[in-house]
């Protein structure tokens, strides 16, 4: 077995008589997680939360006669559960399906066809990982909740406060959906990866004699098989008894010539070059999409480019305002490295971004995360004015 | 860690006397009841002395009972080997998912179902009953004893109405066969449920009683076993169990054995509900059988409490478990009108008769506790405390 190189942060918030909740996807990172805090001699609980029910819309158009997804997949509990055997825990399978559906499914689908892009991940993360998992890994008489994300926290001796920061693998960074984390769910959070790489994880996974060490990382939206988000819309929908919201509409430039026409806004992503219906001598893309007049506004690249963005719902983690402006790198996708730029506060949870050049592609419903180097001073969800 | 078992409801411990039974027919009395020799005919022997003391405990002749490999085969066979396309199927929103998942199969393949609702202590209006009946109606299936609140329907008007009206009437009575007595003339029903791991027999191993005359198809195809109802080499050892079980049993109902348990159910009731306000008895005010009660405390997720009672020793359950082993809102409390915030704050404490005052006295000093514990960390409870300090006091 390996041994880590360095004593972490973690390993210093922990003590012996503490217990740990051990959020277990069924995946390599959450069991090898719970493994490792097991051998530390804590005391650990594995859960694993049950957000999606795969059969509700199998066998509708578009969707597998069998169960497709990777969402609280049978697979997975089986996975989840043999480790927990394995390493000798206890485990259960606690039923947040209400609570997912409510807060993540619902604002996925009504982001869609409003004509953003959202990203469940995060909402998950606010709502049920570091909310309810915790309320209820607290309730069971856990102190804190561990999971397999690569991200770290440190408490700032001087300000008290909590900070999120990057993790050593930085390709595996997943600071950008937990921007969303307040001081008290970071203070009761534990991230035992953040220190090392996914090679280090699988390794140390063999050596805890985990089955699942080679198990192949998930990349999709887990409740929507194959990525195919349209035909997940139309299935959530039709099971709900809605009617696919009309959002059909004119392709236009930016000085308002319609070029064409589109069969619903849901289909278009700001950046998106492919599949617009109309061909011009130069190469086109999606800048702007307009809910409200359901209007998809195209043009040459250079218009995708901009140099300002309002973030709104804002939540701020280094710091406990912004009294004045900061420089900051702001990423505003899971793939986008910082961006320098300057970041002022405008009105309450509103944050003004300004890029020192000028960023491609972005995207309404997406995050726009503040960095200072490591350290994660904030984030807020990016408007669409 | 403690370790107290108060869900018999979802399976109970083999008695040693039932195992001690069992046991010969693992290893020298072996034998396939089918077989021509002797060894054939010792064993067929032993399945039929256990479906004299299955008869027994039911009041029904040996001839009737039909082994199955559980509760889940026998509402099964029940509902599928009498049911027709056409066919009018009465049932009620609170059964088990064996009967409940059986019927809603069954109207995706022609046949129609009246799912009967329940008041609010659990219990079905008889007149419903009455009320649902069609010239189709081929089939009534209600059970005995909830399996969540332990609420005894009134299956012998249930009983009446179906032979007046010339109807079939099933009933599951796996969580009522050993806990009260169980006379099929007396309930009026055509076909009764019930399995051996409910009452001290091993899991695997159950029984159907099919009044003479029913005419019953199988759903399991093969040799003539089981009088041509039930194909398939018999689980001998299981049936030598169940027969060994249901004596017990018998012995048991004679000796008055339910009083001992009812006051101990009660004990543990009172116990808890003196202790906990904003808590009650779901389906308390309908007749229960006598180890089953089922616990409401506002504010509270029964999913943690019982997961926070297990890892402190005491195992207890709530509503019935999905395929991943999470929770599902309970049908049977959502069917009795309960709120779903108090649907989800109830767990059902069964008792066994292996319990003792000991596991009461356990039970009734952690519950309190944990539950004090989780109405702290509940916004819910804090707000509501701050609103209402007296109610809450």
């Amino acid at each position: 077995m390996i041994e880590l190189r360095r004593s972490s942060e973690w390993q210093n918030r922990m003590t012996k008589s503490m217990t740990i909740a051990v959020a277990m996807s069924g995946g390599v990172d959450s069991s090898t997680v719970a493994a490792m805090l097991h051998a530390t001699g804590a005391k650990v609980i594995g859960l694993t939360m049950q957000l999606w029910n795969q059969r509700r819309l199998a066998g509708r158009p578009g969707m597998a006669e069998t169960v497709a997804g990777r969402c609280c997949s049978l697979d997975d509990v089986y996975d989840a559960r043999r480790v927990a055997e394995t390493i000798g825990i206890p485990y259960y399978v606690v039923n947040h399906e209400a609570r997912f559906e409510r807060d993540v499914v619902r604002p996925f689908v009504e982001e869609y066809v409003s004509g953003r892009t959202p990203i469940p991940c995060s909402l998950c993360n606010n709502h049920l990982k570091f909310d309810q998992l915790l309320g209820v890994a607290r309730q069971i008489g856990a102190d804190a909740v561990a999971t397999g994300h690569y991200a770290r926290v440190e408490q700032d001796l001087e300000s008290g406060r909590w900070l999120l920061k990057r993790p050593a693998d930085r390709a595996k960074d997943q600071t950008y959906f937990l921007f969303g984390l307040t001081q008290q769910q970071l203070s009761r959070s534990l991230f035992p990866l953040g220190d090392m790489t996914k090679a280090e994880v699988r390794a140390l996974a063999r050596g805890h004699g985990l089955a699942l060490a080679e198990k192949p990382d998930s990349q999709e939206i887990c409740f929507v098989p194959g990525g195919e988000y349209k035909n997940f819309l139309a299935a959530y929908l039709a099971e709900q008894g809605e009617a696919f919201p009309d959002t059909a509409g004119e392709l236009v430039t930016a000085d308002g010539n319609v070029l064409g026409s589109h069969g619903g806004i849901h289909n278009f992503t700001v950046g998106q070059r492919k599949g617009l219906g109309v061909s011009t001598g130069s190469p086109l893309y999606v800048i702007k999409i307009n809910g409200e007049t359901r209007q998809v506004v195209v043009g040459p690249e250079n218009k995708l480019y901009s140099g300002r963005l309002v973030a709104r719902r804002v939540n701020l983690i280094a710091v406990e305002d912004l009294d004045c402006p900061m420089r900051v790198g702001v990423k505003i996708r899971h793939r986008h490295e910082p961006a320098p730029a300057t970041i002022e506060k405008i009105a309450k949870d509103e944050v003004l971004v300004c890029f020192d050049d000028p960023q491609r592609a972005v995207t309404p419903g997406q995050a726009a995360v503040f960095y200072d180097g490591e350290v994660v001073v904030g984030g807020g969800w990016i408007s669409a004015s | 860690m403690g370790n107290v078992y108060l869900d018999n409801n979802a399976t109970t411990p083999v008695l040693p006397e039932v195992l001690e039974a069992m046991y010969p027919y693992y290893g020298e009395q072996f034998g396939n009841a089918s077989s021509i020799h002797h060894r054939g005919q010792e064993t067929r022997a032993a399945v039929e002395r256990g479906r004299e003391a299955v008869a027994r405990l039911l009041g029904a002749k040996p001839s009737e009972i039909v082994f199955t490999s559980g509760g889940t085969e026998a509402d099964n066979l029940a509902i599928f080997g009498l049911a027709r396309p056409g066919d009018h199927i009465i049932s009620s929103r609170i059964e088990h998912h064996a009967v409940l998942n059986s019927c809603r199969q069954l109207e995706e393949r022609g046949v129609q179902l009246t799912y009967l609702a329940v008041d609010a202590h659990g219990r079905i209006d008889p007149d419903d009953v009455r009320r649902a009946l069609r010239n189709s109606t081929r089939l009534v299936t209600i059970m005995l004893a909830n399996n969540e609140t332990g609420v005894i329907q009134p299956v012998e008007e249930i009983g009446k109405i179906c032979r007046e009206a010339n109807v079939y009437f099933h009933t599951d009575a796996v969580q009522a066969a050993g806990k009260i007595p169980l006379r099929v003339q007396e309930i009026g029903c055509d076909l009764l449920s019930i399995s051996g791991h409910k009452i001290n027999a091993p899991q695997g191993v159950g029984a159907l009683y099919v009044r003479k005359g029913t005419p019953l198809s199988p759903i399991l195809f093969g040799g003539s076993h089981e009088r041509s109802r039930r194909a398939g080499t018999e689980n001998v050892p299981g049936i030598v169990g169940l027969g060994k079980a249901a004596e017990l049993a018998m012995k048991d109902l004679g000796k008055n054995g339910s009083a001992h348990l009812g006051a101990l159910r009660d004990q543990l009731e009172h116990a808890i509900l003196e202790k906990v306000d904003l808590a009650g008895a779901n389906g308390r005010g309908a007749p229960r059988v006598p180890n089953t009660t089922n616990l409401y405390f506002d504010y509270v997720e029964g999913e943690a409490l019982v997961i926070a009672l297990d890892l402190k020793g005491l195992s207890v359950s709530t509503g019935a478990a999905c395929s991943s082993g999470a929770i599902e809102p309970s049908h049977v409390l959502t069917a009795m009108g309960l709120p779903p915030e108090r649907a989800r704050a109830s767990i059902r404490f069964s008792l066994g008769k292996q319990n003792t005052d000991a596991d009461v006295a356990f039970a009734a000093e952690l519950v309190p506790r944990l539950v004090e514990r989780l109405r702290e960390l509940s916004p819910l409870y804090s707000q509501q405390a701050a609103l209402h300090p007296s109610r809450l006091a």
